[in-house]
This record gives C-alpha cells, sequence and structure tokens, in this order.
C-alpha cells in the first residue's frame, strides 16, 4: 500500500439489504430465537411506537400462525386515554392475550406510595416485577433502543435479569456474532431487545413504509398544556396543572408514549408521517431529552432505575 | 457534514441507504474517543441537550471544558473510574448510509471486547498514534480483527498534525501496517492520515496533508461494500422454529423459519437437512409475507419444502450438492471471555447456530501471545482474554463449517452448563485465512518463530 491508499468502488452488490430490510431482519431473527428457546415469553405493551412496532414485527416473523406470545402492560393510571384505546383495539384484532398490571391498584393498596412530584414512571419496576414472578414469564420483550440513552447504549439484546429482575451492568454476558445465550436458571429472566439497533428515525420510516397505524397523539393535534420544568404537559385528572400553572391550548404532538406526569409534548404542526419523519430528522434534541422529565432526574437515572428492574 | 436542511431531507429519505457495522480499536491515549466524538458530532449524532449534559456534568466535576468521554462512558462506573469498561454501541447517519459502532475499549485486558465488537463487524478502524508507530497494542489489534476475518480494516495513522503532517512519517506507519497485517491474512487495509483533534480527513478533507489522495474515514465509511458476492458462498439455513398455524384455512402449511447464515436459496432447488440426511426441494420461500423466488443473507425467511419430512429447531438445510460433513470433534481458535476459566476435561454446552449441544472440552492445545503472535503449547487452562487452540468433542454430531468460510455457521459459544455463563467465542477449522503456516518475524521478540504458527 503506498500513501494513495486502495481506492475502494462505493458500489454494493445487489445482495445488499437497505438498513431497513437489514434491521427487520435482524429483529424477526430474535423473536424467532425467543420462540425456539423460552417456554413463556411476554411482550411489553405500553401502545407506543416502539411496542407497537415490536408487535408488528413479531406478527410478520410468525405468519401466517399467530404470535405465540401474550402482551404486558405495565399501566400507570396516568395513560393517554387515546393509547389505552388503541391497545384494546390491537389487542383485540389479533386475538392476543393482554395481562394487566396496575400502578394504581399498587397504590391502593398500599403497596406503592405517590411520590411528591407526581412522577409515575419509577414506580412501574415493582408492578412489572411482580408480574414477571407471578406469570412465570422467562422472557420479557422491551422495546428499548440503544440510542436512547447511554446506559441502554450499554445493554445486550438478551439481557439477564436475576430473581429480583435486576440489571448489573458489569457482570452481562458478551454478545459475539447473533447467538444469544438466554440460558437462566428458574427465578432468573431475560430482557429481550428487539428494537436495540433501531434509531428514532429508523423506527419512524419503517412505521412509514409498512403503514402501521399509530394512537393520534403522534401527529401534530391542539391540546391543553402547561408548562413544568420546561416541557408541555397534558392537562388532567392526573395532577396539572398546580398553582401557578397555567394551561394553555397549543398544535403539539408527542415523540414518546409515557405516563402522562412525566412525558411531554413539542411544538409541531407535523400531520403526516412525512411531516414528522421529516421533523425528526432536522431535530436538535434526542427523543428523551425533548420530552422525559425522568431522565432529567440525575446523570445516571436510567442506569439506577434499570438495575431495579426497570425495563 | 454540516446540519443543513439539505441533509435532514437527505436522511429522511430512506431509499438507497445500507447498514454499515463497524468497530473502532485504540490504545488509550491513540485519540480514539476524539474520533468516536468527531464522527458523532459532524453526523449531527450528538444533540443539543446530550451536549448540555455533558457540559454541566464536566463542570460539576470542577472541568472547564466539556469532557466529550462523557458523552460514551454510560455506565457510573465507567464515569467514575474515567474509562471505559464494557463494549457501547452507537448510531450515527449520514445521507447515504447508516452506521452501527461498536466502541471498544482499548486497555489490553480487554481482549474479549474488541472480540465481541469485531465479531459483527464489516470493518475494524484500527488507531495508531502517529509519534509511537505500530506497537504492540497494534499488532493485537490487526491480530485481533484477522482472526475474526472483519473484511475491511481501516488504519487510522492520528495525530498527523503532531509530526508535521509528514508523508514519511504515514507511509512508514501503513508499510509496517500492512506488511503485518497481510500476513495475518487481513483482506483489505486502507491507510488513512488522520488528526481527530483538529478534523483532518475525519470528515472534512485535510488541508495540510495534499499529498494523500485518498478518501476521508467517513467517506471510506460511506463507500466501502458492505456485502460481497454470494454466489461463491455455501447456503445455509439453521431452523429457528417451525411455523404450523393449524387452522381451518391452512390445515397443512408447515414452514421452517430461519435467518439465512450464507449464501442464497432458489425455489426448486435440491436440498438436503442435516443432521438427518434427508432430501427433498424447495417448494416455496417467503419472505415475511412476500412470496419471493430466491432469498439470501442475512434475510429472515420461511422455507416450504415439497416433502414432510421431520425437521425441527436445530437442523440445518443446505443444498444437496454442497452439505458439509458432520462431526463430533471441533477444532477451533477460541477467545475465552468468561472470568472463571476454561480447563480440559471440563463439560460445556456448545452453541452453534441454533443448536445447542453437550460437549467436553479435550485438549487445549496452545495459548497464543497477541504480543508477538508466539504460542504457548498445552497452557492446560484458558483464562479471560486468552486466545487458544482447542479440540471439543461434542454429544452429537454438528455441521459446521471452517469460520474462513463463513463466519456465520462457523462460529460458536462455550456455556458454562450450571450457570449459563458465555465462557468461550469459538471459530471453527483453521485460523488466519490461507494458512499455510506462516512464519512470523517477531520484530518484537527479534527472533523468528521457527515453527510458525498455526492460528
Amino acid at each position: 500500500m503506498t500513501s494513495a491508499a486502495t481506492v475502494t468502488e462505493g458500489v454494493d452488490s445487489p445482495y445488499a439489504l437497505s438498513h431497513l430490510d437489514a434491521l427487520e431482519s435482524e429483529a424477526v431473527h430474535i423473536f424467532r430465537e425467543v420462540a425456539g428457546e423460552f417456554e413463556r415469553p411476554v411482550i411489553l405493551f405500553s401502545g407506543g411506537k416502539d411496542s407497537i412496532l415490536m408487535l408488528h414485527l413479531a406478527l410478520k416473523a410468525f405468519a401466517p400462525a399467530p404470535v405465540p406470545f401474550c402482551l404486558l402492560h405495565v399501566d400507570t393510571g396516568h395513560n393517554f386515554p387515546e393509547v389505552l384505546a388503541y391497545r384494546d383495539r390491537v389487542v383485540a384484532e389479533h386475538g392476543l392475550r393482554l395481562h394487566v398490571a396496575s400502578v394504581q391498584e399498587y397504590i391502593d393498596a398500599g403497596k406503592l406510595r405517590e411520590r411528591p412530584d407526581g412522577v409515575r414512571n419509577p414506580l412501574q419496576t415493582v408492578p412489572l416485577t411482580e408480574a414477571i414472578q407471578e406469570h412465570r414469564f422467562d422472557a420479557v420483550f422491551g422495546g428499548g433502543r440503544r440510542d436512547e440513552e447511554k446506559a441502554r447504549a450499554k445493554e445486550r439484546v438478551f439481557s439477564l435479569r436475576d430473581e429480583f429482575s435486576q440489571w448489573d451492568p458489569r457482570r452481562q454476558r458478551p454478545e459475539l456474532w447473533q447467538l444469544y445465550n438466554g440460558r437462566h436458571a428458574p427465578g432468573e429472566h431475560v430482557r429481550v431487545f428487539p428494537l436495540s439497533n433501531w434509531t428514532e428515525l429508523d423506527v419512524w420510516q419503517y412505521i412509514a413504509r409498512e403503514d402501521i397505524a399509530l394512537p393520534g397523539i403522534y401527529f401534530a393535534h391542539e391540546r391543553e398544556v402547561f408548562k413544568r420544568s420546561g416541557m408541555w404537559l397534558t392537562a388532567g385528572e392526573w395532577g396539572g396543572p398546580k398553582e401557578g400553572e397555567s394551561v394553555e391550548t397549543r398544535l403539539v404532538r408527542y415523540r414518546t408514549v409515557g405516563d402522562m406526569s412525566c412525558t411531554g409534548a413539542v411544538d409541531s404542526d407535523a400531520t403526516t408521517l412525512d411531516a414528522v419523519i421529516t421533523e425528526i430528522a432536522a431535530s436538535r434534541l434526542t427523543e428523551r431529552g425533548a420530552t422525559r422529565a425522568d431522565d432529567k432526574l440525575s446523570e445516571a437515572a436510567m442506569e439506577d432505575r434499570k438495575r431495579e428492574g426497570y425495563f | 457534514m454540516s446540519t443543513t436542511a439539505e441533509t435532514a431531507q437527505q436522511l429522511a429519505d430512506p431509499s438507497a441507504t445500507t447498514l454499515l457495522r463497524f468497530a473502532t480499536a485504540g490504545s488509550v491515549d491513540d485519540g480514539k474517543s476524539t474520533l468516536v466524538g468527531r464522527l458523532l458530532h459532524d453526523s449531527k449524532s450528538v444533540l443539543s441537550d446530550q451536549l448540555e449534559a455533558v457540559e454541566a456534568a464536566s463542570l460539576k466535576r470542577g472541568q472547564e471544558a466539556p469532557d466529550l468521554a462523557l458523552l460514551t462512558d454510560g455506565l457510573r462506573a465507567e464515569r467514575e473510574q474515567g474509562i471505559t469498561i464494557d463494549v457501547a454501541y452507537r448510531y450515527f447517519a449520514t445521507a447515504r448510509r447508516r452506521f452501527i459502532l461498536a466502541d471498544t475499549p482499548g486497555h489490553v485486558q480487554y481482549t474479549r471486547n474488541m472480540v465481541t465488537g469485531a465479531s459483527t463487524a464489516d470493518l475494524a478502524v484500527v488507531l495508531v498514534d502517529a509519534r509511537n508507530g505500530v506497537i504492540e497494542q497494534t499488532r493485537r489489534h490487526a491480530a485481533v480483527a484477522a482472526l475474526l476475518r472483519v473484511p475491511h480494516v481501516v488504519l487510522a495513522v492520528n495525530k498527523m498534525d503532531l509530526v508535521g503532517y509528514d508523508e514519511k512519517v504515514f507511509a512508514a506507519i501503513a508499510e509496517e501496517f500492512t506488511a503485518y497485517a497481510s500476513e495475518l491474512g487481513v483482506p483489505e487495509i486502507t491507510g488513512i492520515p488522520i488528526s481527530a483533534l483538529v478534523g483532518d480527513n475525519v470528515v472534512e478533507p485535510s488541508a495540510h496533508m495534499d499529498w494523500y489522495g485518498g478518501p476521508t474515514v467517513l467517506e471510506h465509511l460511506e463507500t466501502v461494500p458492505v456485502s460481497h458476492d454470494l454466489t461463491s458462498c455455501h447456503a445455509r439455513l439453521p431452523v429457528q422454529y417451525v411455523i404450523r398455524p393449524q387452522t381451518a384455512e391452512l390445515p397443512d402449511y408447515r414452514g421452517y423459519a430461519g435467518q439465512i447464515a450464507a449464501g442464497t436459496f432458489r425455489v426448486g432447488e435440491p436440498v438436503t437437512v442435516l443432521p438427518s440426511g434427508r432430501t427433498t426441494k424447495v417448494a416455496g420461500i417467503d419472505l415475511l409475507g412476500e412470496s419471493v423466488d430466491v432469498a439470501w443473507t442475512p434475510q429472515s425467511v420461511t422455507l416450504l419444502l415439497e416433502d414432510d419430512i421431520d425437521i425441527s429447531r436445530g437442523d440445518l438445510i443446505v443444498p444437496s450438492g454442497d452439505a458439509p460433513t458432520p462431526s463430533q470433534d471441533v477444532e477451533a481458535t477460541v477467545c475465552h471471555v468468561a472470568d472463571q476459566p476454561l480447563t480440559v476435561g471440563q463439560r460445556v454446552l456448545l452453541k452453534h447456530t441454533t443448536r445447542t449441544v453437550k460437549a467436553i472440552v479435550k485438549e487445549i492445545e496452545s495459548r497464543l501471545t497477541l504480543d508477538d503472535l508466539s504460542q504457548h503449547p498445552h497452557p492446560g487452562r484458558l483464562v479471560a482474554n486468552d486466545i487458544g487452540r482447542v479440540k471439543v468433542r461434542t454429544a452429537e454430531p454438528l455441521a459446521l463449517d471452517s469460520y474462513a468460510d463463513s463466519r456465520r455457521t462457523g462460529s460458536f459459544l462455550l456455556i458454562d452448563p450450571a450457570d449459563g455463563t458465555t465462557l468461550t467465542a469459538g471459530m471453527a477449522g483453521e485460523s488466519f485465512a490461507t494458512h499455510k503456516s506462516v512464519t512470523v518475524a517477531t520484530e518484537a521478540a527479534g527472533v523468528p518463530d521457527e515453527d510458525g504458527w498455526d492460528f
């Protein structure tokens, strides 16, 4: 080799897959591995775009047979009504079985206490882990993506959790080639992230390509919101606005769907998939930075929650 | 590449973009974080809230300038110790391609991390400090890239600004590295003189090195071909799952689902199922709901076969004219990735494609010293980060290909049956490409290795 480096023709072979096809194929492979290796898998389903995408990929992976998994929704009690309606519609349409773990029930029973800030996302961990134990789920699909957050960037596709659902980042199994190791002791389970390698933009482009229906709150609409910690939160019975916070009607949409107490809307006039994709491609804010209050609690907020069993 | 409305528009178009997986390797002070930071930053992958978080965290620690390592060190322990202890995956995109970067730590003791990152990489960037040239660590990185058969290797000679952008310095390093890596069987090496700090030849062409006529790092990443000619590959489909709807409309549908591990499959082609050896023909191929005549790696498909024969997860479907010979004896190069050692006589599980079988470690023939590529015979055991040659006997016959022919069907894991720990990453068959018993001139020791080595 000389200083003029090897010249490579920039031509991919006709066999090269597009990035979306490559990601789709990989995710389908992961779903089928779990179906082949585990006894009682479950898909965490919140009605958000990532879990909707997971379900779509699972439907494709096993077609024309039904998806061999049930769904689990951890209901914070502060969910968007449009999202719950969407959830129930999808479950009925595909003949799926849905388990619901309810944060509200835990609070009513005195097993969980409402936080002073009213944020319920962190409260999901206990109902989630208890539902996993109760139903003896051994593989739990989550829609987490490594591009979301720096602790998630360290997450394996198959992530072993102990009997307390804890994640220990220092004891992760190296993950080599596409050889996923799902071995676990009774009581332990594996969190599986088929969308690990997808970015927010990939998710949206794939939703557009496959023409997947989404809850309406992902598109620009007028909504009564108020400002808290720099984010537009939906006004409602869940606890906002408080004194000194004033409600106004704005044209907004959501980039993530979570608990109303900590999921912010963004100003947007994107009413179509194409407009949303253009908006995201130009955005200077990450999905979580723009819309999630719970990640702003500390530098290691996500890592700490994941260690406790959060997904 | 600046973030303009035009770029955003291009990014929004998913057509004609492919995915490149690559890994970075470099010693602690070679400037790997700076290179990664610049690639991420200049491709718009570091967004303003992430930068603000880094600035705030840096300030809190009393640092004046934002510490870009905080962008990539995701774990509490990493930030506390200021080191990277684990592989992290990062994502960025240009209008031409999406990238998955396996950001692997450079410490000597973390060979397993580079092995992990390199196992799925199409390309590896090996960073060298222009002032130091090719050092032991560089040889180690080249050896790991060769072992894992990463198809493309980029030698990024960094800190060119500190050697006066001297062409001779670059040429000497590039020559030494290329000679070494070619001997190991690295198929393609591209040398690029860069300054990650100043930004020379990373994203923008350098104004300081007009003697260099090649691509920038990003340009090369964007244009390097991601898949190879598959017509000469052995076609392989490990069966993952049998799809049988058993519904009123589809009472007889029986599909064999899996991701094509290598090569291509066509409708009408005669195929053999291993290990049973039964033969039939491909009656149809379902590509996730779409019926196709031909499918290739790495597509996830469902094969329909003409005859109703007994097939289950773990079986391998191959063209009848090109079937590997199943065997219970596996010879392989391995990298030990667990803290507990691997010993002769140990009972393990071996996971190969979708099949997991019992196995026993019959022999550990040698351990490789990566520093000078010398072999230490019969070490008795391998510990974390060791690379060695082993013989394993399996309870059932396995149809392994040579890793040299197929990274996917030539690779396997050894797993501890007691607690499920992933012990060892294995690469079946001979190692380091062509292997005609290369005699490596061990410059570090100054003595040529008489026996050569068979890694």
